[in-house]
């Protein structure tokens, strides 16, 4: 037998390589709400199980967690148990030799620091806070909770219209979010268990292109009650749409000259069509909300007077100022935000880059869509400069790959120094390479300056991209401010102050559309019942039952974008829709969690309004 | 319709029938547990399985449609060693000390297991338990749950109330009362519709048999026994009896044999409540401003404690009227023991009810009227009186039918119909009718509020009072449609009858058990039956009745009825539900 050998050893860690994988997409899609003290076992269980068994701290002090944790799960424990997984975790930490049983340790004193609370209601009634008895993944993990299961199964049945009108019973945007929601559904869709998460989003984007023309429901009885929603964006829309359901006068009072907000003056048309939007729009609008526009408070109203000519107010107001970099050369010719350059484009105003270099500074979805509309501006080169890896950009992976398509460069590890000018002109981007270093606050490797020199950029115009600030200053009179944000409640409530609510991103931050959507969800359920009503949105679709079915393996249908070279000299959508063939597909891979599992009891259509 | 077979037959269905239901139709049974039909249709413990041809997958034949070309084997070797698997799986965490457990005979996972001959057990005892308040009236066995889920879906979905929770993810998934708490620190109405759906012994009613056999060895205390109207209409179902046979005056007999004292029948206090909350009506209807609208039925434990908790604003609209049992006992413990010459606190009052809740009633505060004592000392369901009947070696069916005693055994056919819904609104019109006009009304002129319908209406016109707009409505989630309409102002009515349990007492949470079946509306049919058949059908007319108040009470809503016959129901707290907390 010869010394070294391929064969029988090597065909195992194939073997458990795939296996390990199986697990991976198991965990990838774990489902929400499980008994942390039961996922913490598991994990230790298995993590013990991976040791090498040499060490003391590892091999018996992982034994002695288990049995305690035991213990906290058949609820014999008591606050002395707690304290001793505390310390014996710690212990392990601290005296074991190797990372594996570091780890295990870890993610037990994480589990038990984190969930505290669930630890002590098991010693005090021996079960659980939080339970796995919501509704799908994709449902809990949808902001606005739009039931998901629900319309891909009305697709399947070929009932878009249907589709669509579950939809908008939770969320009044599904064109919108057909064409960029974010879809925090798909991430931890229980398909990925087995293949890949559904295209949810294509599904959707397939109903409303073929949902035809819908009429809006019929609005309760008028409550004779005068509601004020301000700020026309997906956040006000939404709150002014079931508000106006639910039988209040509702009126939209908008700064700019068109409603939609950042998804008019921020998203670029090539993402998301115009005459969608405004497609959308009407039939929001449609329920009869009433429209004012080129309307500011602080300008042509105190926000004090507005406040008493209504009997509840929304601010719904949006991040539209931009952030500056502050330094040197920002005021130059040539320097712009990127808020300025796609409010711009929103109002039809379409700058010419033909021959240009441009710089985009940031490395968020907004710094991709400024990437892209350059290159459709005409621009002769786009660099895209970043100050953290590629790996840390927090755009979507899809838009990064586009823009790379479409012939953009992306520069990492690069933080920005100046900009060069000529004649109050800018000329060049100065930029210091980077070197990625240890983990911040925010739990994101930083990068630091790298012991090298500084690099240049070409650059006729340098677009800012690094986030977008609030404008608190028309109600700050009246409404708390924090760190730069209006202050109220995730249901829009502001402690203190009544009639007055606030949501969407002068609350959170610049954040998402179906994040928006969800803050005006909530807060017209709060205002509704602070004007003394309890009205509940409902919808008179009926789900199909699932059809009985083995779960094997197809691929995810994804949807494809046009030619490059077609695509980045217009601002056309990018996107081709699912054909037929391929919706009645991929809508027949969901899983139906709404009927399967806990679906079928309680859990399957829980959250109601 | 849809086409398929099932081994080997072929059957058309209408779109939508489940594969259970399909092969029911064709003489196909398949064994189900936790499935209750338009309850609980959730595939949770896997016995209900079949075989799809070209699928690896076996289906819950309760919740898959069936599908155009489907070809279906129940019996199967898959399904076969699946289904033996699930059960043995299922038993291997119950605690399978059947001949000592209070749901023997009635259990359908012992029928179930004993049907599939199952005697072998592969796997490990992992019997869980749990603490419990046996003191409540309402037992919950840990050791004995199968975790089908059934009472959560009734508290949900037939209740609304859902004291029900489910806890914790995975093996430690398990079932409590809302918010980990003591029940009887919950707002449970001990309305017992999850008992009575419960397949297993997981859920019972608190046992109070031996009390009353203690009571019945002890030579100084007199018992005296009262019978719940839909008690009749029952209580032979566990014997085997017909309705025709199961009569009262069997049970009569029967209870004799046991040794009680006295005999009455609830239906004489049904009379009693006739009187006094008719003419409650009647002050209130003609005395409108005076009066929160509209005046609620108050003889229902469960609905009464609901009340109090969901709706405490309408507390003020509860007639003040107590419920037959509360009123026998008092008057039991004072008008009959002053009668008799005997010390009421020598006296046992036992009533034998259709109903869980009225174990909690009886207990009160505000129910010590007659001598200070608990006017009602014990309460049996009708389940506790079969299991005294039977563990006495009684067998009904051999006995001849005995009169009950008098002067509180007497009752009409205005009174046996409480045990149905829309009863109380019946018999309580036919006497309103009668004190406003003078004159009798046809005894069957209100029928339009009976039946099984969870939300009755109708309008009647009393001659000289006006039109009187009523409603009727059973169970607890209906009731909070009406309440939810009487406060917005869509629903306006001058008197309502409510009960918990749907189709009222006959379907109560104390009746015997018979798992997947409803009964309500057979018992309730029987209880019109008797009405009709009686000689006396108004309340007014029962000559016991009438004696009463002559020799004692005077007149109804008198200084005596006050002090007796009515109660506060905003003297004793109720707890409130968590959201409300």
């Amino acid at each position: 037998m010869s010394r070294l050998q391929l064969g029988n050893s090597a065909m195992n860690q194939a073997a458990e390589d795939r296996f390990l994988q199986d697990l991976e997409r198991y965990v990838a899609s774990a489902p929400v709400g499980t008994c942390p003290v039961d996922l913490a076992l598991g994990c230790l269980t298995l993590c013990h199980a991976q040791t090498c068994g040499k060490c003391v701290p590892c091999r018996v002090g992982h034994a002695q967690l288990k049995q305690l944790l035991k213990a906290v799960l058949d609820g014999s424990a008591t606050e002395e148990t707690l304290e001793t997984i505390e310390n014996l975790s710690k212990n392990i930490i601290y005296s074991t030799d190797c990372l594996l049983g570091t780890t295990a340790a870890t993610l037990v004193l994480k589990s038990i620091r984190n969930f505290r609370d669930d630890y002590e209601e098991h010693v005090r009634n021996g079960s659980c806070i939080g339970t796995a008895h919501g509704p799908a993944s994709c449902t809990s993990f949808c902001p606005a909770h739009v039931d998901i299961p629900g319309y891909i199964a009305l697709v399947r049945e070929g009932r878009p219209q249907d589709a669509v009108k579950l939809i908008r019973k939770d969320n009044p945007f599904p064109i919108a979010c057909a064409y960029i929601c974010e879809h925090p559904c798909e991430a931890r869709c229980r398909r990925g268990i087995l293949d890949e998460a559904v295209n949810i989003r294509g599904l959707k984007l397939y109903a409303v292109e073929h949902c035809g023309k819908m009429d809006a429901p019929p609005c309760a009885e008028d409550t004779g009650k005068r509601v004020a929603v301000i700020g026309g964006g997906p956040c006000g829309l939404t709150a002014a749409y079931y508000l106006r359901l639910m039988g209040h006068e509702v009126t939209v009072y908008e700064q700019r000259h068109k409603l939609g907000g950042m998804m008019r003056y921020g998203i670029p048309s090539y993402r998301f069509p115009r005459e969608e939007l405004d497609r959308e729009i009407d039939f929001i609008l449609s329920t009869g909300i009433n429209v004012v526009t080129d309307f500011s408070i602080g300008k042509d109203i105190s926000f004090e007077q507005f406040k008493r000519e209504h009997d509840a107010v929304y601010i719904s107001v949006g991040a539209h100022a931009d952030n500056k970099l502050g330094i040197e050369g920002e005021d130059a010719e040539g320097v712009m935000s990127a808020v300025e350059l796609l409010r711009g484009i929103g109002d039809g105003n379409l700058p010419d880059f033909t021959g240009k270099r441009i710089v985009v500074v940031g490395g968020g979805n907004v710094a991709l869509d400024c990437v892209r509309t350059s290159i459709r501006l005409g621009a002769e080169k786009v660099t895209c400069v970043y100050r953290r890896r590629m790996a840390d950009i927090t755009a979507l992976p899809k838009e990064i790959e586009s823009g790379l398509a479409e012939g953009a460069e992306i520069v990492e590890l690069h933080a920005p120094v100046r900009i060069e000018t000529e004649d109050g002109k800018a000329k060049a981007f100065i930029a210091q390479p980077q070197i990625i270093g240890e983990y911040d606050r925010s739990g994101r490797a930083a990068p630091r300056n790298a012991d090298v020199p500084e690099v240049r950029f070409d650059a006729d115009i340098v677009i800012v991209a690094i986030g977008q600030a609030i404008v608190c200053s028309p109600f700050e009179k009246t409404v708390p401010v924090e760190r730069r944000r209006l202050s109220a409640a995730p249901d829009g409530k502001i402690s203190g102050i009544d009639g007055v609510f606030a949501g969407g991103e002068c609350v959170t931050g610049p954040a998402t559309v179906i994040r928006a959507i969800a803050a005006g969800k909530a807060a017209a359920a709060s205002m509704d019942k602070y004007l003394g009503f309890n009205h509940k949105i409902s919808v008179d679709v009926e789900i199909p039952l699932p059809h009985a079915k083995d779960r094997r393996k197809c691929g995810r249908i994804n949807i494809a974008e046009r030619g490059v070279d077609e695509r980045k000299s217009d601002f056309k959508c990018v996107e081709c829709f699912m054909s037929d063939e391929e919706a009645a597909q991929e809508s027949t891979r969901c899983m139906r969690c709404d009927h399967y599992g806990f679906g079928s009891f309680r859990g399957g259509r829980r959250f109601e309004w | 319709m849809v086409n398929l077979t099932i081994n080997g037959k072929a059957v058309s269905v209408e779109e939508g029938t489940t594969i259970l239901d399909a092969a029911k139709m064709i003489g196909i049974n398949i064994p189900t547990l936790c499935y209750f039909k338009d309850l609980n249709e959730i595939g949770a413990c896997r016995v209900c399985v079949v075989e799809l041809e070209g699928k690896d997958k076996l289906a819950s034949s309760c919740n898959t449609v069936c599908e155009e070309g489907m070809v279906v084997k129940t019996n199967s070797p898959r399904v076969r060693t699946a289904r033996r698997t699930n059960m043995q799986l299922i038993l291997s965490q119950h605690d399978g000390h059947c001949p000592n457990c209070i749901r023997n005979g009635t259990c359908k996972l012992q029928k179930l297991a004993a049907a599939m001959s199952i005697t072998d057990q592969p796997f490990f005892d992992q019997i869980p338990s749990a603490p419990w308040n046996k003191e409540a009236p309402l037992i919950r066995n840990e050791s004995k749950c199968i975790k089908c889920m059934r009472c959560v879906q009734v508290c949900d979905k037939i209740q609304g109330i859902g004291i029900w929770d489910i806890v914790s993810t995975g093996g430690q998934t398990k079932i409590v009362a809302s918010g980990s708490r003591d029940i009887t620190d919950i707002n449970c109405t001990y309305c017992g519709q999850c008992i009575t759906h419960c397949p297993t012994g997981a859920l019972s009613a608190r046992d109070d048999t031996i009390r009353v056999m203690r009571a019945l060895a002890d030579p100084e205390i007199t018992t005296i026994v009262q019978i719940a109207p839909a008690v009749r209409a029952a209580w032979g179902e566990e014997f085997g009896l017909d309705r025709e046979k199961a009569t009262v005056n069997r049970m009569a007999a029967a209870l004799r044999r046991v040794g009680f004292d006295y005999i009455f029948d609830t239906n004489f206090a049904a009379d009693m409540t006739i009187m006094e909350e008719g003419s409650e009506f009647i002050e209130r209807f003609t005395h409108k401003e005076n009066y929160k609208w509209p005046m609620f039925t108050s003889c229902c434990p469960g609905w009464v404690r609901f009340l109090k908790s969901e709706y405490p604003e309408f507390t003020d609209n509860l007639s003040t009227a107590k419920s037959p049992q509360q009123m026998f006992g008092a008057i039991a413990k004072s008008y009959f023991a002053e009668k008799t010459g005997k010390d009421p606190h020598k006296l046992f009052n036992i009533s034998i009810m259709p109903c869980s809740s009225k174990k909690s009633e009886c207990d009160l505060p505000t129910m010590k009227d007659a001598c200070g004592d608990n006017d009602v000392d014990v309460v049996l369901t009708t389940r506790e009186l079969n299991r005294i009947l039977r563990s006495e070696n009684i067998s009904p069916a051999d006995l001849e039918e005995e009169p009950l005693d008098s002067p509180l055994g007497t009752g009409t056919g205005a009174a046996v119909i409480f045990g149905a819904t829309g009863g109380v609104m019946d018999a309580a019109l036919r006497t309103a009718y009668y004190l406003v006009t003078g004159d009798k009304p046809d005894a069957d002129a209100f029928r339009s509020v009976r039946g099984m319908d969870g939300w009755k209406e109708a309008v009647f016109s009393i001659p000289g009072a006006g039109d009187v707009r009523v409603a009727v409505v059973s169970g607890l989630a209906n009731t909070a449609k009406v309440l939810n309409a009487i406060k917005s102002g869509k629903a306006e009515y001058d008197f309502v009858e409510v009960m918990a349990c749907p189709g009222g007492c006959a379907g109560g949470g104390g009746q015997p058990i018979e798992d997947g079946s409803e009964k309500a509306e057979v018992r309730g049919n029987e209880l019109w039956r008797l009405d009709k058949g009686m000689s006396v059908r108004y309340s007014h007319e029962n000559p016991d009745v009438c004696k009463i108040y002559e020799e004692y009470f005077e007149k109804p809503l008198g200084h005596k009825s006050h002090k007796l016959l009515h109660t506060d129901h905003s003297a004793w707290e109720m707890p409130k539900p968590l959201q409300n907390l």
